[in-house]
């Protein structure tokens, strides 16, 4: 099985409703409709999953790491982004 | 309905059954770590487990019901070669993928309509274990016949393969669709549906998988019975050696 013959799929599950769908990893297949039954097969041995997606992994776009600090440090001195400087009501119990 | 089918009769359709599921089971268990790919190794040790479950529900059904103490490990270890009533075709070896996978196909393409009627048994337990077993075997066939489409409509290699596996395993097939005393018994008792009256679904589903790839379905000119009277080919004794060995040597082992 070559890798031009069966390419690199992400895998993608939601656990159960009102949740989104995870990436769990990944698959090699033929086609999408292959790739969605090794998906089955791979990662829903335990009851994991109501809902299976797969993307070729070759139309992913990903960020480059060694933009690592051009994208993500400035980040790190806007502290007033986080909600940590409101007081939650004791009524409010989930948050 | 016209009369009711003996205990002794639903006891031996269920052995029977269990002994179908119990054995293509165990050859599915057989490619654990020797598949082509790990999606697939992983998928047809999944199909394995399904059925063995099945048969082991099956068992412990029959078992029930005959009320002589047997449990499910009686029934899948401790019979001799001739007890076992299962299809020549699921004891066939395993063979290359394409045989494997198009054992499968024309087994499950069978059991997933038998399944389906048989979920309306006047036997209640053997419709509460074919209504789960409906829904595995719903995914065996979409699964395998996936594989059949993509194997004859392939590359040249995986075409002849496919085509030698029809060709070895087709006159397996009318084995399926035999009638005999007891079939029409439990027929007539609502346990479950005569194999004959399947036929034309399990050929349209094989139409229709076939044409998607390229594959002519050939006349079988010496249909290859025997399976359901005990009368095994040589590869049955190999299979239940390994199968067996366990039980047999070390009796009543628990794990």
């Amino acid at each position: 099985m070559t890798e031009a013959r069966t390419p690199l799929w992400e895998v993608f599950i939601r656990p159960r409703n009102g949740l989104s769908h995870k990436h769990v990893g990944s698959v090699h297949a033929a086609d999408a409709t292959m790739a969605l039954q090794a998906a089955r097969d791979v990662y829903t041995r335990r009851g994991e999953g109501l809902s299976v997606w797969v993307v070729p992994s070759a139309e992913i776009t990903a960020s480059d790491p060694a933009d690592k600090d051009a994208l993500f440090e400035p980040t790190a001195s806007k502290i007033y982004r986080h909600p940590t400087f409101y007081e939650v009501p004791d009524e409010v119990e989930n948050m | 309905m016209a009369q009711e089918a003996s205990t002794t009769s639903i006891v031996t359709f269920l052995t029977r059954l269990g002994d179908d599921q119990l054995v293509l089971g165990h050859r599915l268990s057989e490619w654990c770590g020797h598949a082509p790919t790990l999606e697939e190794d992983l998928a047809l040790a999944n199909m394995g487990l399904d059925l063995i479950g099945q048969a082991r529900a099956l068992y412990t059904w029959a078992g029930e019901l005959e009320g002589e103490g047997r449990g499910e490990d009686d029934f899948a270890h401790l019979r001799r070669e001739v007890d076992y009533q299962n299809l020549l075709l699921v004891e066939r070896p395993n063979g290359d993928f394409a045989h494997t996978i198009l054992k499968q196909f024309y087994f499950t393409a069978f059991m997933t309509p038998f399944w389906q009627e048989t979920s309306n048994s006047s036997d209640e337990a053997l419709a509460a274990i074919a209504a789960k077993a409906v829904k595995e075997s719903t995914y065996h066939l979409r699964h395998s016949a996936e594989w059949v489409i993509r194997l004859g409509d392939g590359t040249a290699e995986s075409a002849n393969r496919m085509k030698r596996a029809v060709d070895d395993l087709h006159p397996y097939t009318d084995e399926m669709f035999q009638s005999d005393a007891l079939t029409k018994q439990l027929a007539e008792a609502g346990v479950a549906p005569e194999p004959a009256t399947i036929k034309d679904q399990w050929q349209a589903t094989v139409t229709e998988i076939f044409d998607a790839a390229n594959l002519a379905i050939p006349e079988i000119a010496w249909p290859q019975l025997g399976g359901r009277q005990g009368e095994h080919t040589e590869d049955m004794g190999h299979l239940l050696a390994e199968l067996q060995f366990m039980q047999r040597a070390y009796p009543g082992l628990q794990w």
